[in-house]
This record gives structure tokens, sequence and C-alpha cells, in this order.
């Protein structure tokens, strides 16, 4: 039987984490993008837009990330639409972070005072302007830390996508322990990679909220 | 021909009518105090001629804009009528300079160069040019009022409507920001200032309107209204201020 060294394990898992940090980025940035334009529905003046993103939030804060996964996998095909493991795991993990990233940012607008928006207003500001230039930016800077905290969420979403067969570190913990049965060694240093991507992150959500609190300076 | 015309305004808080059928016809460059107790609806009716409040019957027009609730109107109102609140509401993310040059540009489509020169202007015109850089919160309360009154001002209004601009100010800030007023007033500026100013009221304003109940009380140039009060409600009202 052949032999694994420690390195064998521990390379090939870094060589999958790869994926995992990849997938977190793209979900990431793509929920961002989703998550305004879901952001903007919630808190448009149109009852119907906001019903609309109301109930996508509800959705898929309301089921398994798991379940969207099988869903977007197993569902597509059946429209005709051919998806692989990585595009599929891509699109869930997407709408799964919008509908988090639009429900944070909504909380975080809805903290401007009131009077923000009546002096915008009275300046002849039309809703987008207002967001745009008043509101979104004093928003923004409640929001980094939330966010920043959120990521940590989408990095480790990230392992349900071996379900579906996507290769990152979860599933090729699963593929190297079926070589080496080393089952402890492997999922232990796989935690450990999960865990040196998602701490920074955490303890730099901390941080940043901890300086945004005590600088209340904007320069 | 007036200014700001007010026809029938009838306006609710779900079962509370609070204006009740009001009509004020203001003319240009006419400064109107309005007064009276807190509830009678003098701010709400404020907040109305720009939009900040819909109306549920009745009309008001400003230059010709209607008060109507979609953007395209409101737009169109607010650009001939701005609006000065007791919180100052500038942007605090925002130097006082930027906060002046914004809506000119994002509104107007004004080029950078020429909000700034404008927005310079406008800060002068307040006594605040040397603040052009600094951030609302290294502001006291009555620059930052000032700087409220300059970012409405480089809209270019026909109107300005002042509601309690000094309210929230120490006493001794209230002054700077009344002269500021008084000097807007003299140069011909129509004002709608809601304000507990009795004095100043007495000494800028043309003409007073008493607010009691939802409904234009008494109105009257200041010497009649403050010296020889015709109803009951408002002899109270200034024995009690």
């Amino acid at each position: 039987m052949t032999q694994f060294t420690t390195w064998d394990i521990v390379s090939n898992l870094l060589l999958a984490a790869r994926w995992t940090v990849l997938l977190s980025i793209l979900a990431f940035i793509g929920g961002g993008v989703v998550g305004l334009v879901v952001l903007y529905c919630r808190i448009a003046r149109k009852v119907w837009l906001q019903r609309a993103a109301n109930l996508y939030i509800e959705l898929f804060q309301g089921t398994p990330l798991l379940m969207q996964l099988f869903l977007i996998f197993f569902g597509l095909p059946l429209m005709g639409l051919d998806v692989s493991p990585w595009a599929a795991a891509f699109v869930s993990l997407t709408l799964w972070t919008s509908a988090f990233l639009a429900e944070i940012w909504r909380g975080c607008v809805e903290s401007i005072p009131k009077g923000q928006w009546e002096a915008s207003s009275s300046l002849a500001m039309s809703f987008f302007e207002q967001l745009r230039y008043v509101v979104l930016p004093q928003a923004l800077r409640i929001a980094v830390p939330p966010t920043v905290g959120f990521s940590v969420q989408v990095v480790k979403g990230t392992a349900l996508t071996s379900i579906i067969g996507f290769v990152e570190l979860s599933k090729a913990s699963t593929i190297i322990t079926n070589a080496t049965f080393e089952p402890f060694t492997v999922y232990g240093f796989a935690a450990l990679i999960y865990f040196v991507l998602c701490w920074p992150l955490s303890k730099s959500s901390q941080l940043l909220e901890r300086k945004l609190n005590v600088a209340h300076h904007h320069h | 021909m007036s200014l700001i015309t007010i026809t029938e305004v009838r306006k609710s808080f779900g079962q509370n009518e609070v204006l009740k059928g009001i009509n004020l016809d203001v003319a240009a460059g006419e400064v109107i105090a309005i007064i009276g107790k807190s509830g009678s609806g003098k701010s709400t009716l404020l907040r109305c001629i720009n939009g900040l409040e819909t109306i549920n019957h009745g009309s008001i027009t400003v230059a010709g804009a209607q008060l109507a609730p979609d953007e395209v109107h409101l737009r169109a109102l607010r650009l001939k009528v701005g609006m000065i609140f007791q919180g100052f509401n500038l942007f605090p993310h925002l130097t006082a300079g930027r906060n002046v040059m914004l809506s000119p540009m994002v509104v107007k489509k004004v080029s950078q160069k020429e909000a700034e020169a404008e927005a310079r202007v406008r800060l002068e015109q307040v006594g605040l040019a040397h603040k052009f850089d600094a951030y609302p919160d290294e502001l006291s309360g009555g620059q930052q009022q000032r700087v409220a009154i300059a970012r409405a001002l480089a809209m270019k209004p026909l109107a300005l409507l002042c509601d309690e601009i000094t309210s929230a100010l120490d006493p001794e800030l209230v002054n700077e920001v009344l002269a500021v007023v008084k000097k807007l007033a003299e140069e011909g500026m129509t004002l709608l200032m809601v304000t507990h100013e009795m004095r100043f009221a007495r000494e800028v304003c043309d003409r007073v309107v008493f607010m009691h109940q939802g409904r234009v009380h008494e109105i009257g140039p200041p010497e009649e209204v403050f010296a020889n009060p015709q109803t009951a409600e408002l002899r109270q009202f200034l024995g009690q201020s």
C-alpha cells in the first residue's frame, strides 16, 4: 500500500483550498452586486418592489443553503439547462449571499436619520441621487464590520458545495481520506485551513467595528 | 400675483386632522412668521409646501409649480422652494463646502468648478467662507445652521421655508442665525418661517400668521397681531410666550 506523508496530505488540501478561496471571493462579489439590487428594491418607494425583495430575502434566509444547492444543481437541468457543479455552486452561493447582505445593508440604511432624507429631498434630489450621494456613503461606514463578518459565513458555506461534487477543501478532504484512511489527520488539517481563512476575517470585522466607532471622524 | 398659493389645504394623520382648510397667499419678497402652540399644524403646513408631507385636499403652488405626489412634480416644486430644518441636517460625511456644492452638481449638473465658486459665495454670504473645508461635527450649531442656509441658497430658490431653525440652538448662537435670515429678508428673499422668536417676528416680518387647531386663526401685520390680538386664543398664546 502506498504511504502518504503529512506533506502529501497538506499540499493536496492546500491545492483544493484555492477553489474554496476562489469560490468564496466570487460568491461574495456576485452576492454583493445582486445584494445591492435587492437592497434597492427593498427600500424603494414602490410597494410591489418591496414585497418582491422581501419574498426573495425570506426565501433564501428561510431555507437551508443545501436545499438551494440541490434545487439549482438538479432543478436547472430539468429545465434543459446543463449546469456544472462549479456553476451551480457559484449561482446558489451568490443568491444566498445576496439575500443576507441585502438584509444587513437594509438595517444600515435604516439607521441613517430621517433628517438626511428630508434635507436631500428638499434639495430636489431624486430617490436614486439621495441613496447614491447622501445615504449609502453614510450607511457604508456602518455596514463594513457586519459585511466583513458575514464573509466568514460565505467561506464556511462553500463547504456544502462538496455535496454536489465540487472539489473544494471539504470534498478534497473526503477524497484524501478515502485514499489514506487517516480521517482525523485529514479533517484536522482541513479545519485548520478553514480557521486560517476565517479567523482574520472575523478579527478584522471586530477591529473595524471598534475603529469606526471610536473614530467618529469621516476623513 | 402671489408666489406661493395655498388653497383649502387639508391634511390628516390617520384620524387626526392636523390642517383643516388652510388658505394663504404669499407675495414675492414677503416675509411671513407662522406662530402658534405646538400641535397647531404650523410645521406640518410648512412641510406640505415642499412636499415632505402629502396633502389630502386642496392645492399648493409655488411660482406655477404644483404640489403633486410624483417625483417629477416634487422635483420641479423643490427647485423653487428650499427648506431649513430645526436639526440642521447637514450631510456629516461631507465638508461644509461639499454640502453646499452637492445638490447643484447632482441635480442641476453644474460643473464642479462652478459649484465650488458658488459655494464659496454662499458661505461668504452666511459669514463662513473660512469653514469651507470643515466637517459638520467641527462646527457649532449656529455655524451648522448657517451652512444649511448656504446649502439651500446655492439652489437659487425663490422662497425659503424655515422650520424652527433656532429652536435647537444654545441661546448665545441664536442671533448669528437670525442675523443671516434678517439679511436675506432685506435682500428680498421670500421667507416663510415657523418661529418662537416673537421679537424677531415683530421686527423682520411683513405678516404674522397665528395658527390654532389646524386653522389660520389670525393673520396680519406684526404691529396689529402683537399689539391688538383679536381672539382670546391669540391673547392667551402671546401671554404665555
